[in-house]
């Protein structure tokens, strides 16, 4: 099923155009620590808010403008006319860990340390945007399939139970999904927020923004399981292999998943987007990703200054494009394996 | 159908219980209470903190703290706000209505924008403005609401057409009554703009895939046959058919007319529930928090009935008493 479904995308230019950018965005995710130029922390005061760095071509090398500061006041920077900088690849750095434990000395591109390469600027403290992009790629990229894996386990074993089982059991689950559902998301979210963050220290939110997404994410995927069991339970198949004596747990595993895994595929991929959104949305009220790890959505919470709107530092907001770009990956992937598990679904064209 | 909506509303009692028990819980899980900031202030003496916390019953469980709270809430007393010092009900109605007007132009924004487009799209089934129209609706579902919130605001700040925040001008109270009117709209016309923004690539969806199941069906056809003119028959026989889907979407948004601007009000600035509610949760002024939970789940649980009405009411096939 699921190396034909693979199969399947390979033959739709946007399935394919879609996940081969996903899967670039993930790679550069994983590598964050070796593409980018510097530590997402790395502070420069002499250089805040300095604008994005023009490349040129000159004597057959790839250079960087070097900028002046002008005016302190409105960080205003101009290029000096004839000062370039060479960027040299695969360049010696600092020396720092990747995925925490391989040692390494060189990033894949850099300048000398006297200047600075901004791709896309840098921050209030002279933090390199376009490092902490690919920083904050690898939150706000994992805590989407992590979050959907949880709220997958956690929906398709109480939903399958409950279907399965019904009776008193199914309906204390039910009741429990309709009293998570009947408050508002984000003040639920607020509230598991404001009381769990004493138990877990700066380092651990990450796990408790997914745990929190998942704890609300479960109860509509519980629903819609239990009412595929339900319709799926009394069909001949479900009644053979009771009759052969497997026990429940084999046949809800055997035989009722492998039918909701199509389902399951579409709506995953779909619902991804909602955790990517909202760590982006607590981090950005400050109550998610706190500093000083970097995510999209606490990039675009320090884009709040009043400065940064008056003063044009529109490289501050590219965050959000990342965000919309990933969301959009996700959602037209989504379309294009509803498509091919349930055509019946297929908006009309 | 009058005891189907009395069971139904009847079902809401257990489930409110539920939800103030499980935000009660919660806020009692979280350290510190909103005495805290006093507390750590060295020129306020011990006893009269004891004081206040007898005063406002935090001394005993929390527990017993929900139980004083429901009993006080057959009274329809809400409680009182710590940081505002005033009763909860009176906050909540100050605000409310500022959230209220916000949601319902957007709201108008949103339909009066996706019923035409819809429509044409639909209409005009294949053509460049039924991809383009699509391919917006695409981007628009995709953008997260307060990153266009944020942009809005550096909109407003960049080009000052725009106010970059709140309800009103300083000199609000000073204009004439038309200019009051124009200073409102002034003020709404960018939050009201991101937030109609989001729900219309949705209700555009729809209208264009109800549009297309009807202008195949057999009385248009007929209407055609016997000569009537093409705006006719889309007024009178596509139009009115075709926005039922839409009617019952009515019901959702209900849902979230008082709870859905939370992170938009929040990014533009804007004086409403979403905001109070916000800083309510920092400041743990924990009535105002469950006052501003049990409205957002009345409507909530409200529009889901409205929802389900509203369906059998459009289409009379659906019938929920036997």
């Amino acid at each position: 099923m699921t190396s034909n479904l693979f199969r399947q995308i390979l033959q739709r230019p946007t399935g394919v155009l879609c996940a081969a950018l996903l899967a670039v965005l993930y790679l550069i995710a994983i590598f964050a620590a070796v593409i980018s130029p510097y530590a997402p922390s790395d502070q420069n005061l002499a250089k805040t808010y300095h604008p994005p760095t023009g490349l040129v071509w000159h004597d057959g090398r790839l250079c960087v403008r070097v900028y002046k500061l002008v005016d302190p006041t409105e960080a205003l920077y101009r290029a000096e006319p004839d000062r370039l900088a060479p960027v040299h690849f695969w360049a010696k750095s600092a020396p720092y860990k990747l995925w925490g434990f391989i040692p390494m000395e060189h990033r894949l591109f850099g300048v000398d340390s006297a200047e600075r390469i901004y791709l896309l600027g840098s921050d209030s403290t002279g933090r390199d945007v376009f490092s902490r992009l690919l920083y904050g790629s690898q939150v706000s990229l994992s805590i989407g399939l992590i979050g959907i894996f949880i709220t997958t386990v956690i929906g398709v074993t109480v939903g399958g139970l409950s279907g399965y089982f019904g009776g008193p059991l199914d309906n204390v689950t039910m009741r429990l999904t309709e009293l998570l559902m009947a408050v508002p998301d984000l003040y639920l979210i607020i509230a598991l927020r404001a009381a769990l963050s004493a138990y877990f220290d700066s380092g651990q939110i990450f796990l408790l923004i997914v745990g929190i997404l998942s704890f609300i994410g479960w109860s509509g995927t519980a629903r819609v399981i239990r009412g595929l069991t339900l319709s799926l339970r009394n069909r001949p198949f479900i009644h053979a292999a009771e009759a052969l004596g497997q026990t429940p747990f084999v046949i809800l595993w055997k035989h009722l998943f492998p039918n909701l895994l199509g389902y399951l595929i579409v709506t995953s991929t779909l619902s991804i987007p909602g955790y990517i959104l909202g760590e982006a949305a607590l981090s950005f009220l400050g109550i998610g990703i706190q500093e000083p790890s970097t995510s999209w959505g606490l990039m675009l919470s320090q884009a709040q200054d009043m400065k940064v709107f008056m003063l044009n530092f529109w490289w501050l907001l590219t965050p959000g494009l990342a965000i919309f770009v990933t969301v959009i990956l996700f959602n037209a992937l989504g379309d294009v394996l509803r498509d091919i598990v349930d055509p019946k679904l297929k908006t009309q064209v | 159908m009058k005891t189907y909506i009395f069971k139904r509303l009847l079902t809401m009692i257990p489930m409110l219980l539920g939800v103030t028990f499980l935000v009660f819980l919660l806020m009692s899980l979280s350290p510190g209470d909103f005495l805290t900031p006093i507390k750590a202030q060295r020129d306020i003496s011990a006893e009269y903190i004891r004081q206040l916390e007898a005063e406002f019953g935090l001394n005993r469980p929390w527990y017993v703290q929900y139980f004083l709270w429901l009993k006080n809430l057959l009274h329809l007393d809400f409680g009182y706000s710590w940081t505002y010092k005033i009763p909860v009900v009176q906050l909540l109605a100050q605000r409310a209505p500022c959230t209220l007007l916000l949601s319902i132009t957007s709201l108008i924004f949103s339909w009066a924008v996706a019923i035409p487009l819809g429509v044409l799209a639909a209409v005009y089934k294949g053509s460049i403005f039924d991809k383009i129209s699509a391919f917006l609706a695409y981007t628009t579902l995709s953008v997260p609401g307060f990153f266009l919130a944020l942009v809005a605001v550096y909109f407003a700040a960049r080009t000052g057409w725009f106010p970059t925040g709140g309800l009103t001008s300083i000199d609000h109270d000073y204009l004439s009554f038309p200019e009051r009117i124009l200073d409102y709209a002034h003020h709404l016309f960018l939050p009201t703009l991101i937030l109609g923004i989001g729900g219309i690539a949705g209700l555009m969806r729809i209208m264009r895939t109800s549009t297309l199941d009807v202008i195949h069906a057999d009385y248009v056809m007929t209407a055609r046959a016997k000569g009537l003119g093409e705006r006719a028959i889309l007024f009178r026989h596509v139009l009115r058919n075709a926005i039922n889907p839409l009617v019952t979407t009515l019901g959702f948004a209900f849902s979230g007319l008082l709870s859905g601007a939370l992170l938009v009000e929040n990014v533009m600035n804007y004086p409403g529930l979403g905001q109070l509610v916000y800083q309510a949760f920092l400041r743990k002024d924990q009535f105002v928090v469950l006052g501003a939970v049990v409205l957002g789940s009345v409507m909530l649980i409200v529009g889901n009935l409205l929802a389900d009405l509203l369906l059998a009411w459009t289409d009379p096939r659906i019938r929920y008493d036997k």
